[in-house]
């Protein structure tokens, strides 16, 4: 292409399907070739995932905000007393997924909350036991390794057994959110109430062991550096070498509108977005899917990041709360049809993932 | 070699695209490749350089005659809509203006004003603001015009010149096939009626912008062809200053509703720009209108080929009428900065991209 000096040698690393290295990535992020990232990482997209894109008709639920954590960068969690604090019953829940279940399509739930600071292990377990029950058909996908850890130390049981005990029930795969930045420096700042980096991994780690996939994510766009994310990425490609567990990279830019950082923090570019999903396909070379996730970036965008390496769009999702307590502008919900259409145009096969992913 | 290879032969050795490479790139679909190429277009015709002009709006009435079916903003005189600004209002406008470096007038087909009317108003905007570049009127109302007041186009022209008018709007274009006419705009001039205009127009030493409307019920061919009618008026002519194309935004239109349409996505809207940048080779500026576009999007389109933000603009009614989300006005400042951050230097420009000191 039209690159010299040591972005060609990069691409000509990549051309060749060699491994990028840490000085590799830093020079990526340092470049201003956004077409270029782009081009490439879609060339790397159509070698490991093809021409599919993969969606899903899923609903979101999440069970509580109230949380314990009270991350900087998030605008979901409330304390028991505060305004708009919500902890659904079980009847709740089964009452929003058979709202949902009117689409006869829907095939998973994406089940991620607050970590509430007065609810048992049991009281989690019981939420996933009962729309199991009720919805058999339906992939559950649930909790973050955040969730995870919280869930471990409330109880008392190890990491490893939390993950038996709510595969018994009926979960199948772990979502990928609470990675943040895997370093504990920014963790300290941000979120220094919840798993530490290396919990994070632990818990991926002995998902894997245990045949349970996860998902994998960045948030990024607050105060990381840029070598902090090429880090974060090494770091998830490691571990993705030892338990090869990770199903799906998702790339979250952080929107800060209301959270505590949103006079300090202004959200991030369309164009730092696109460059980091870029690279991180680039990067990931051993993870088989990268997603955008429409809304954090918006639906124009996310369907143009299907040319910059993303193979997945994520899903219907039926109502969305988390991110837009931040401000997200993009709709709650999409239509099958929609998402549909966004992945035709952009010449791409759409492929329903039965909430898997 | 295949008319795709050959195509992209050509635009690696910067020579014209014809009708057939043209539609080989578009199915070809690849729009980082078309990114790239376009850019390097760009980059050619306006080095690092992305324009954007401080500028205000004057939409004088929206009541209009021609009601065509892909209009969300015209309405009947007596409607609840309905508005016709008097020169007092102008006035009232244009005290507010003083730092604009041009003005941009255009209008419905009001069914009872005269020409003198139109021409009262440049009279008072060039009185009022002697050295503001007056961009006014597209094709379509000079066809009217002409019909109102009796006189030959050359004529209303002339008068227009006098009164103050420096160019004309490139609107109306619409697509330039009369089979699409008949549907979208039946009632507005005919194909070759606005082509006259810009032709007498670039005789007359008055230059002009040209546009494209697509995504609703034209043919990819007769986009195309669009293009080249275009190219070859400016072979002929060298009279066209900037191209804009518009996707079409369906919501509260007749056509929208007949056709059922819905507004393409953004990857359509970068493909064509990046498309009608390589086949528009005799143009030198391609704007990227953030108002139709959103302002992502319209950032993004920087590497897509455009080199101009088009304005600031006070306040935009006519997309905003057909459900358009973008914000309605913007600050010289947020403009500045979205140039910058993609690595482009911005100009602030007058009507001919001529720098603003």
């Amino acid at each position: 292409m039209f690159v010299k000096g040591e972005l060609e040698k990069i691409e000509n690393k990549i051309l060749r399907g060699e491994r990028l290295s840490r000085e590799d990535g830093l020079a990526l992020f340092a470049c201003n070739e956004l077409s270029w990232l782009g081009a490439l990482a879609d060339h790397v997209r159509r070698r490991i995932s093809g021409d599919t894109v993969y969606y899903n008709v899923n609903c979101h639920v999440n069970l509580t905000n109230i949380c314990a954590a009270r991350c900087k960068f998030c605008a979901f969690g409330r304390g028991v007393e505060d305004r708009g604090a919500y902890a659904m019953t079980p009847d709740d829940a089964i009452n929003l997924v058979t709202e949902a279940s009117r689409d006869p399509h829907l095939t998973g739930l994406h089940i991620v909350s607050g970590l509430h600071p007065t609810w048992s292990f049991e009281h989690y377990l019981a939420f996933v036991d009962t729309l199991h029950k009720k919805f058999p058909a339906l992939h559950i996908k649930g909790f973050t390794g955040v969730e995870i850890q919280h869930f471990a130390n409330i109880s008392g049981l190890g990491v490893e057994e939390v993950l038996l005990r709510l595969k018994e029930v009926g979960l199948e795969t772990i979502a990928g959110g609470g990675a943040e930045i895997l370093s504990d420096r920014v963790r300290n700042l941000l979120c220094p109430k919840k798993a530490t980096a290396a919990q994070w991994l632990n818990v991926a780690r002995t998902a894997h062991k245990l045949g349970i996939k996860t998902n994998a994510s960045m948030l990024y766009g607050h105060i990381e550096t840029l070598a902090e994310r090429v880090d974060h990425l090494l770091t998830l490609r490691e571990l993705q070498d030892e338990t090869g567990g990770f199903q799906t990279f998702i790339c979250f830019p952080f929107l800060p509108k209301n959270t505590a950082l949103e006079h300090e923090i202004k959200q991030t570019s369309m164009w730092d977005d696109l460059r980091t999903i870029a690279i991180a396909r680039l990067m990931l070379d051993n993870f088989p899917n990268v997603k955008a996730y429409w809304v954090m970036l918006t639906v124009p965008v996310a369907q143009v990041a299907l040319s910059f390496g993303a193979n997945d769009i994520d899903g219907t999702i039926h109502r969305e709360n988390i991110l837009h307590e931040a401000g997200a502008t993009s709709p709650r919900s999409l239509a099958e049809d929609e998402i549909i259409r966004i992945i035709r145009e952009a010449g791409r096969i759409p492929v329903a993932t039965g909430g898997k992913l | 070699m295949n008319t795709l290879e050959l195509a992209k032969d050509k635009i690696s050795l910067g020579q014209r695209l014809n009708r057939d490479e043209a539609l080989a790139l578009y199915e070809d679909n690849d729009l980082l490749y078309l990114a790239e190429s376009a850019r390097r277009l760009k980059e050619f015709h306006s080095g690092k350089k992305v324009f954007y002009v401080f500028n205000r709006h004057i939409n004088l009435t929206n009541v209009c005659k021609a009601n065509c079916p892909l209009c969300a903003y015209q309405c009947r005189s007596g409607d609840n809509r309905a508005f016709t600004l008097e020169l007092s209002d102008v006035e009232k406008i244009l005290r507010d203006a003083a730092q604009v470096s041009e003005v941009h007038i255009v209008s419905s087909l009001h069914p009872d004003k005269d020409f003198s009317y139109y021409v009262d108003t440049v009279k008072l905007v060039r009185k009022t603001l002697p050295y503001v570049g007056i961009n006014a009127f597209t094709p379509v109302e000079i066809v009217n015009f002409a019909q109102i007041s009796g006189k030959s186009v050359v004529e209303v022209l002339s008068v227009l010149i006098g009164a103050g008018v420096t160019s004309l709007a490139g609107g109306g274009a619409e697509i330039l096939s009369d089979r699409v006419r008949e549907i979208i705009c039946p009632k507005k001039c005919s194909a070759s009626e606005w082509l006259n205009v810009m032709r007498t127009a670039h005789t007359l030493g008055l230059r002009t912008n040209a546009s494209m409307m697509y995504g609703h019920v034209e043919t990819i061919e007769e986009r195309i062809e669009h293009l080249l009618t275009l190219r070859d008026l400016q072979d002929e002519t060298g009279g066209f200053v900037a191209m804009m194309l518009f996707p079409f935004h369906p919501d509260n239109t007749e056509l929208g509703k007949r056709f059922n349409l819905r507004r393409v996505g953004s990857w359509e809207d970068l493909k064509m720009l990046a498309l009608s940048r390589l086949v528009l080779d005799n143009f030198a500026h391609f704007k990227a209108f953030w108002v139709m576009l959103t302002l992502p999007i319209a950032q993004l389109a920087l590497s897509f080929g455009a080199d101009d933000l088009d304005g600031t603009i006070g306040e935009e009614k006519i997309i905003h009428a057909a459900g358009a989300k973008a914000s309605a006005g913007i600050t010289r400042q947020q403009l500045e900065k979205i140039i910058a951050e993609v690595g482009y230097r911005p100009v602030e420009r007058d009507s001919f991209y001529n720098e603003v000191i």
